[in-house]
């Protein structure tokens, strides 16, 4: 028999900062929707994030930045994963980043950016509205 | 010694109490209580009413006092808030060496009375702005420091023989150190003079910050050997402010904030003491660093636990005879994760709200968040609204004309009591794993402060706990606040500059001066004289840091959610 498979998330921390905080929430309310998770931990470079996410074969790589670096690390995961031909994984994004920055991210290729206050759920929801399991069984 | 109360009074108060349940019944009935459960931020579950009958064991030498006695329930220094206001210290930093210097006189000149400076991410993780790693981050959320040069540009016209200095710094605290100790030779002015702060706490980065670089355990040796140099050669210094903040940010309960925090005073302290330090020649200089959170009375009741806890830890524990070591000297910051996005001019009266709860609480410095530090790096314009929010409660509201006024609160004391007692239990669950090295490598506050930030999260998002703005009063047209934006081209012109004073450097001087660093941190010599020389010789804080690197090895983040 073959169907679609369970999506699967990584939620990545890119760049220096520390502020795991909302990742890690987020990570875990993914879980608890019934996702596949993935957690990259802190301190990962664009590069190291498009290779895991490809060997992990997710379908979506959710970006979390808090220390304003977000306007170089989203769009260079995107870039990258355009060069592997791996531009199928969605990536959204999360954090601190002010609305000025938002229109320059989603023609980036980010596709939808959460800011602080967004319930889980609506993060959650947004997942099953917009992600589809790229693989089958 | 006996109790406050006479026993005799509790006969008569069950009867007073019985009444008005009675009464308090009827209330109800036609119309029922307001919430199902009344709790803290920390849900922390509240009585209706607090008498005697909660503190009926108090005893007021025992567990009150006057401030400067110990327990210090009440402060540390007999006069407090009648003798000297809180120094009031805004955390700064933003772009370049120069933008900062540029804030820092700004604050200054608006009455500012202490500096505290915030790092760019690269230099918080020990890395130069031309690291590959530091690609999109110079001088977004704090200074960026590579060289000597900066640290000099960065204190130009301040100073800093007369004004102290907080540095927010904890991998390469040794090196900022250096740099600063290095800028006050070279005006001139003798290291036994200058005073400040650097944070150097890495425990909690571990817990809870996540700015790391070398495995715990050679993390702390590195502290020790700056605990060390400090008391000799640096008797003003603060050389560690053991820091709850970053504890309470990633979403712990106030009392965990509490027992972390003084946990890793106790691993530190014990450190220290296996060197074969003594006690009282350094326990002096340990400084803290705490959150106040929204709820009012749990922080208030937080500062006097955090005092009498700290006090007792010192003379019970350590044995320590110095009554100055038993003083928890702390500051506050107001806490950030309380502000909102939305609506953001609210944050200024969450901020006031906190702040007033850090100065009831006998805080010995502050730092009131601005109302847009939840967007971006503060405008001057926002950050001195926070500053002038301290003034006022310093200087119109007139709280500090008495010494601990809620002293006494029935409320306020059993608050006190109980979280100095959950707050035991936990840091005795830490003693049982083996102290808090071994808690960490179990990663049991980790998991602990995850499990309360999701519970905290859900709270929220089932609408049982009010966040105006967010899940409650919410508008649909945001009032537009202007949002301090860092330079792109920053980091070129940064890079520049590093690069150039490389070339210039004399290149044998440095590159002895690093093996100096590195001989220091493998044969166990004190890093501190080696770091400064090889700062001098303008090795850049990368360069140290890789030797750090080297020879201790990276901790590298476990990603546990």
């Amino acid at each position: 028999m073959t169907g679609k498979r369970r999506i699967r998330i990584m939620v990545a921390k890119p760049g220096l900062d520390g502020h795991d905080r909302g990742a890690r929430i987020i990570a875990r309310a993914y879980r608890d929707a019934g996702y596949e998770v993935v957690y990259t931990g802190l301190h990962q470079t664009p590069e190291e994030i498009v290779e895991a996410a490809i060997q992990e074969d997710v379908d979506m790589i959710g970006l979390s930045s808090l220390a304003g670096a977000h306007n170089y690390l989203f769009p260079r995961t995107v870039e990258l994963l355009k060069e592997k031909g791996a531009d199928d994984i969605v990536v959204c994004g999360g954090g601190i980043i002010p609305d000025e920055d938002i229109p320059t991210l989603k023609a980036a290729g980010i596709r939808e950016i959460f800011t602080p206050g967004t319930p889980l759920d609506v993060i959650v929801k947004w997942v099953a509205d917009n992600v589809e399991p790229r693989g089958e069984y | 010694m006996s109790g406050l109360f006479d026993k005799k009074i509790f006969d008569d108060l069950r009867a007073s109490r019985e009444k008005w349940e009675q009464e308090l019944k009827k209330a109800f009935d036609a119309r029922p209580e307001r919430l199902e459960r009344f709790a803290t931020v920390s849900d922390q579950e509240i009585e209706r009413i607090y008498t005697p009958e909660q503190v009926r064991e108090l005893d007021f030498q025992r567990d009150i006092g006057f401030p400067g006695q110990f327990p210090f329930t009440r402060g540390c220094q007999p006069s407090m808030y009648r003798g000297r206001l809180w120094t009031m210290r805004m955390f700064a930093g933003l772009g370049t060496a120069k933008d900062t210097n540029e804030r820092f006189h700004h604050l200054v000149k608006a009455g500012q009375t202490g500096l505290s400076t915030a790092f760019d991410m690269p230099t918080l993780m020990g890395y130069d702005s031309d690291s590959p790693k530091a690609r999109g981050e110079c001088g977004k959320c704090g200074v960026a420091i590579d060289t000597l040069v900066d640290m000099e540009d960065l204190f130009e016209g301040l100073p800093i023989d007369r004004i102290t200095t907080s540095m927010t710094i904890n991998p390469p605290a040794s090196v900022i150190w250096a740099m600063y100790i290095a800028v006050a030779e070279n005006r001139g002015i003798d290291r036994r003079i200058i005073g400040g702060t650097i944070q150097n706490d890495m425990l909690k980065e571990f817990i809870a910050q996540k700015t790391f670089m070398c495995p715990p355990e050679p993390s702390v040796r590195v502290i020790t050997d700056t605990v060390e140099f400090g008391t000799r050669e640096v008797p003003r210094w603060n050389t560690i402010s053991i820091s709850g903040y970053h504890i309470r940010e990633a979403g712990s309960t106030a009392v965990q904030e509490l027992a972390f925090t003084l946990a890793d005073g106790i691993a530190y302290t014990q450190a220290a003491v296996d060197r074969g330090l003594d006690v009282d020649d350094f326990a002096p200089r340990f400084s803290f660093f705490f959150n106040s959170h929204l709820d009012f009375f749990e922080e208030i009741a937080k500062f006097r636990a955090a005092r009498r806890m700290w006090a007792k830890i010192m003379k019970e524990r350590f044995s320590a005879k110095n009554p100055r070591s038993w003083w928890l000297r702390f500051h506050t910051q107001t806490a950030g994760c309380s502000l909102t996005a939305q609506q953001p001019y609210n944050n200024v009266v969450r901020t006031a709200l906190e702040a007033l709860a850090a100065v009831l609480g006998g805080t010995q410095s502050l730092h009131t968040n601005s109302l847009d530090e939840v967007l971006a790096i503060p405008t001057e314009e926002a950050a001195t609204i926070a500053l002038r929010t301290q003034q006022i409660i310093a200087e119109e509201s007139g709280v500090g004309n008495t010494i601990d006024p809620l002293g006494g609160s029935f409320f306020v004391e059993a608050l006190t009591n109980r979280m100095e007692e959950e707050a035991f239990e936990i840091i005795h669950k830490i003693d049982d794993m083996g102290g808090m090295l071994a808690a960490i490598e179990r990663h049991y506050p980790q998991q602990e402060i995850a499990d309360a930030a999701y519970h905290y999260q859900r709270q929220i998002d089932e609408g049982k706990r009010t966040v105006v703005g967010v899940n409650k009063y919410v508008t649909e047209e945001e009032i537009p606040v202007e949002v301090l934006e860092i330079d792109e081209e920053l980091e070129k012109i940064q890079i520049e500059k590093t690069n150039r004073i490389k070339n210039e450097r004399d290149q044998v001087r440095v590159r002895e001066c690093l093996e100096q660093v590195g001989g220091a941190c493998s044969g166990g010599g004190n890093v501190m004289e080696p770091v400064i020389a090889a700062v001098k010789a303008h090795a850049t804080l990368q360069e140290v840091c890789d030797v750090y690197r080297r020879v201790f090895g990276e901790y590298r983040d476990p990603g546990i959610y």
